[in-house]
């Protein structure tokens, strides 16, 4: 890119890229999930299964952060993809674990775009149905041909061959965490890359205010079609990868119970910044945990009070208990912006410092 | 010649309540005209008839000839016909940076690439400063639009449609609300406008009206009273009969 | 055939009692109310405890379990849900679907997770055979009941001062205000009746729909079909929408074993594609 010729101009140019630059914070992030592989041997299995919640929980911030689609049914592309994934590998369709991986998400996929057409039209409690219904219908036919998805009981006799030939899924769970952890990471980063493009930003806008969005030029229904796909397709690797991991797929992956628990995730952590799926999986798992030993039979209640408590209290009031940690990485990023300009000789206008 | 902006017999009903009935307007290219009426005449009707957020119940909307009564509203925004709303549309969590960003990088049709990063293509960020500093808005670009006072909202609502280049702009009472200090800001920034964009303006202050506009239409109860020259409108008695009591001196 | 057609009638004007408190809350507030089959599951079991286990006559059981949900939905109204009120649709969503999962878990610890069913008087039990249709006593006094309630409702709706508050409050509620109505005792009342119509409904009806703890989660779609086919500026409409999906749930289940279930989604997804504001609704989409 040439050298702006005004400071003006640098300065703009200087606030978007450090929109979409990586902050210290990101960086330490993901160095500490890495490294779990190595610090925490024992826990492959536990957070194996915090990175799939995750990563469900990711698809419903797509939806429901960035383009303010309400859904109880996300399940339904879980719950697909897992199915997928175990029959490609049952009758030995697609035996190599990442092809089948993406094969999954790609069918989830097209079944998101022929049901986001359902969800562009009417209200709000017109998606809640819709959503909810189509999940119930994709649990239903799951249910009703036993013979393909072995119906109640679950998909028997999925044996998992080992990645790229190589690597295979021992009994610690090593593979299946390391596997697991990587994808997350690379859907993570191209999720990124869409939220803090042209593309997201016309999705916040949409979520904002539809009718000034068209106004602008925007395809607002195309637009949420195509989000809506995307969304579906990290919900169906979701469930895929837990297939994958657990050579098991059931009815539970459709369950209402899963969308609702998903939704609740992101909420704990907070939607619209893609880190609150990834937050809210680490402490809706410690919160599992903690409040099974205390009930085990009765958790559900634990979860109905928490999302009571969380919605009487205020989502805004508890985000921002998360502020220190903001004003932190806003001040990190000021910091490094401004040895960068005054690295690079221009002056700053005054004007927009963050 | 080719009208730039016309339509024909243009009617929209509610039910009962006919709130645009026979209207037609044909605006030439670089025409400065307002439409003025009494409130409720049903002026910002006809401004979503023309953008497309309402479909009329009959009638037609011609740009540059060709029919568009039944295009989208976002692509007659493609084709160059952009508005502004008399009360601010605007994206709350966004900032006037980010609001422009997206304006402008829509226009040059990169609001689909969901690889690149806002601002990334050339020009934009050019546009994007030439546009804040032109409305003055540089002091408050990383603001959420939400918290900004009235007045630079205002201004971010012009600065908007302005973004998109259009060759046809609606302004719905562009000063509307706006203290009387900085209603001149408004009226200097819209004179701006280069020669060839086609402009039709809805306002009541009629010192903007006499100072900007070419042509007037005058809509009462969604029909077209007058259609004339500023000298011939403000001259002529039946709108002095509607304005009954308006200072309205030519 | 007429069996069936009879079975779906009396299965339709048991969903209506059930979801019309869900529509005109809907209406009236503009409130999703998710936990709608909560206040339904405990008349259920109310009514269960006095009948089965206190010996209670089943007809006072079924007013029991009118008053008790009733009571607790205007306790839950009052107390929890006036604070929601103003808050974004996620929030109402997510505040009560928080309810329901504690209702069923709180409910799965008292009385223990099987299906139960109350015990019906033995007058009510067996069948008329009425010109070859084989009427079921049992759907006889459901539908008796249940058309008395839907006339009444349309009555009251129609002929009575607070039928008119109600009315006007949902048609626009500003206004309403503005004229003095108090929208919030209006409201309070209407969440009260039709939570004790969903309790009574859960009664009466646990004979055909079994009652078990998950009662709120299996038939929340149901609620939100008829309540979104419906639309919700009406009584009328939900009463009709209630009965093309009873009639089509259960022809669906007679004639198709394997797919009757799909009959109520495939109506849902029909309505919605050719009219989102609901198939009987007065073309206002909400």
């Amino acid at each position: 890119m040439l050298k702006p010729a005004r400071p003006l101009s640098a300065d703009i140019a200087g606030l978007l890229t450090a929109r979409a630059r990586w902050s210290a914070l990101e960086f330490a992030f993901w160095i500490i999930a890495f490294a779990s592989i190595f610090l925490f041997p024992d826990y492959y299995l536990i957070l194996t299964e915090i990175v799939i919640w995750a990563l469900f929980a990711l698809s419903i911030d797509l939806i429901l952060g960035y383009a303010g689609i309400i859904s109880l049914g996300q399940a339904a592309f879980f719950g697909f993809g897992a199915y997928a994934a175990g029959l490609l590998a049952k009758h030995g369709l697609v035996t190599e674990p990442t092809l089948a991986l993406i094969v999954s998400g790609l069918g989830a996929a097209v079944l998101g775009f022929f049901t986001s057409f359902l969800v562009l039209r009417g209200s709000d409690l017109t998606r809640l149905m819709v959503t909810l219904g189509v999940a119930l219908v994709l649990r239903e036919i799951a249910n009703r041909f036993p013979e393909i998805t072995g119906g109640a009981d679950g998909l028997q006799g999925v044996t998992i061959s080992p990645i790229f030939g190589q690597f295979r899924f021992d009994l610690y769970g090593h593979t299946a965490y390391v596997y697991s952890l990587i994808v997350l990471f690379v859907l993570f980063v191209i999720a990124r890359r869409i939220v803090r493009s042209p593309f997201g930003l016309s999705l916040v806008a949409i979520k904002g205010n539809p009718l000034r969005s068209a106004a602008v030029g925007i395809a607002v229904n195309w637009r949420l079609v195509a989000i809506y796909t995307i969304a579906a397709a990290y919900a169906g690797i979701a469930g895929a990868l837990l297939t994958q991991t657990s050579a098991f797929a059931s009815l539970e992956g459709f369950a209402f119970d899963r969308s609702a628990d998903g939704l609740l995730v992101l909420i704990i952590g907070g939607t619209g910044y893609l880190y609150g799926g990834l937050i809210g999986a680490l402490i809706f798992r410690f919160a599992h945990d903690y409040l099974s030993s205390i009930t085990p039979q009765y958790w559900q209640f634990w979860i109905g009070l928490i999302l009571v408590v969380i919605v009487l209290v205020g989502r805004d009031r508890i985000g921002t208990w998360l502020d220190p940690v903001r004003t932190l990485a806003d001040r990190i990023a000021a910091w490094r912006y401004s040895r960068r300009t005054r690295a690079l000789g221009a002056t700053s206008d005054g004007g927009g410092q963050p | 010649m080719t009208p730039v902006l016309e339509t024909r017999a243009l009617e929209k009903r509610f039910g009962g309540i006919v709130a645009a009935n026979q209207v037609s307007l044909r605006l030439e290219k670089g025409a400065r005209h307002a439409l003025i009426g009494p409130n409720g005449a049903g002026k910002t009707t006809v401004i979503n008839l023309l953008t497309g957020v309402l479909r009329p119940s009959s009638g037609e909307i011609l740009l540059d000839g060709k029919n568009i009564t039944n295009v989208e509203p976002h692509s007659r925004v493609r084709l160059g016909m952009a508005r502004t709303f008399q009360i601010n549309q605007l994206f709350g969590d966004l900032t006037p940076l980010e609001t422009l960003g997206l304006a402008i990088s829509e226009r040059l049709g990169t609001g689909t690439h969901w690889w690149r990063t806002v601002g990334s293509r050339a020009g934009v960020v050019d546009e994007i400063g030439e546009l804040l500093e032109r409305f003055r808005l540089v002091d408050v670009m990383q603001e959420r639009t939400a918290i900004l006072p009235y007045g630079k909202q205002r201004l971010l609502e012009i600065a908007l449609a302005f973004a998109c280049r259009p060759r046809v702009l609606l302004l719905d009472e562009p000063a509307a609300g706006v203290p009387d200090a900085e209603r001149q800001e408004i009226l200097a920034t819209i004179e701006t406008l280069p020669a060839d964009v086609t402009v039709l303006l809805i306002e009541h202050d009629m010192d903007i009206v006499f100072s900007f506009a070419d042509r007037i239409s005058v809509l009462v109860n969604g029909e077209m009273l007058v259609e004339g020259t500023v000298d011939e409108v403000s001259h002529d008695p039946r709108v002095r009969a509607v304005y009954l009591g308006e200072a309205f001196d030519g | 055939m007429l069996t069936i057609l009879f079975d779906g009638v009396a299965y339709g004007m048991l969903l209506f009692v059930l979801a019309c408190g869900l529509a005109v809350t809907l209406g009236l507030m503009n409130f999703v109310n998710l936990a709608h089959g909560s206040f339904a599951m405990a008349g259920g079991y109310i009514a269960l405890v006095l009948v089965n286990r206190m010996g209670v006559p089943f007809a006072l059981g079924l007013v029991a379990a009118f008053v008790f949900s009733a009571a607790l939905g205007a306790l839950f109204e009052r107390t929890l849900y006036v604070h929601v009120y103003n808050k974004s649709h996620l929030d109402q969503v997510l505040f009560t679907i928080g309810l329901v999962f504690m209702s069923v878990a709180a409910v799965d610890y008292v009385m223990g997770s099987s299906q139960q069913f109350i015990e019906i008087p033995t007058a009510l039990q067996g069948q008329f055979d009425v010109l070859g249709i084989g009427m079921s006593k049992y759907r006889l006094l459901i539908i008796a009941i249940c058309g008395v309630i839907t006339v009444a409702l349309q009555l009251a709706l129609m002929s009575t001062r607070f039928g008119s508050q109600l009315r006007a409050a949902v048609d626009d509620q500003r206004v309403a205000r503005g004229l003095g109505i108090n929208v919030g005792v209006v409201f309070a009342v209407t969440f009260a009746i039709g939570s004790g119509l969903a309790g009574l409904g859960g009664a009466l009806g646990a004979e055909i729909l079994g009652l078990d703890p998950i009662f709120p989660l299996k038939y929340m779609i149901y609620f939100l079909i008829v309540v979104t086919v419906g639309g919700s500026s009406s009584i009328t409409a939900p009463f009709f929408a209630s009965i093309l999906l009873g009639i089509g749930d259960v022809a669906g289940k007679y004639y198709m074993p394997k797919l009757g279930a799909f009959v109520i989604y495939t109506i849902m997804i029909v309505v919605l594609i050719v009219r989102p504001q609901g198939l009987f609704a007065h073309g206002r989409a909400r």
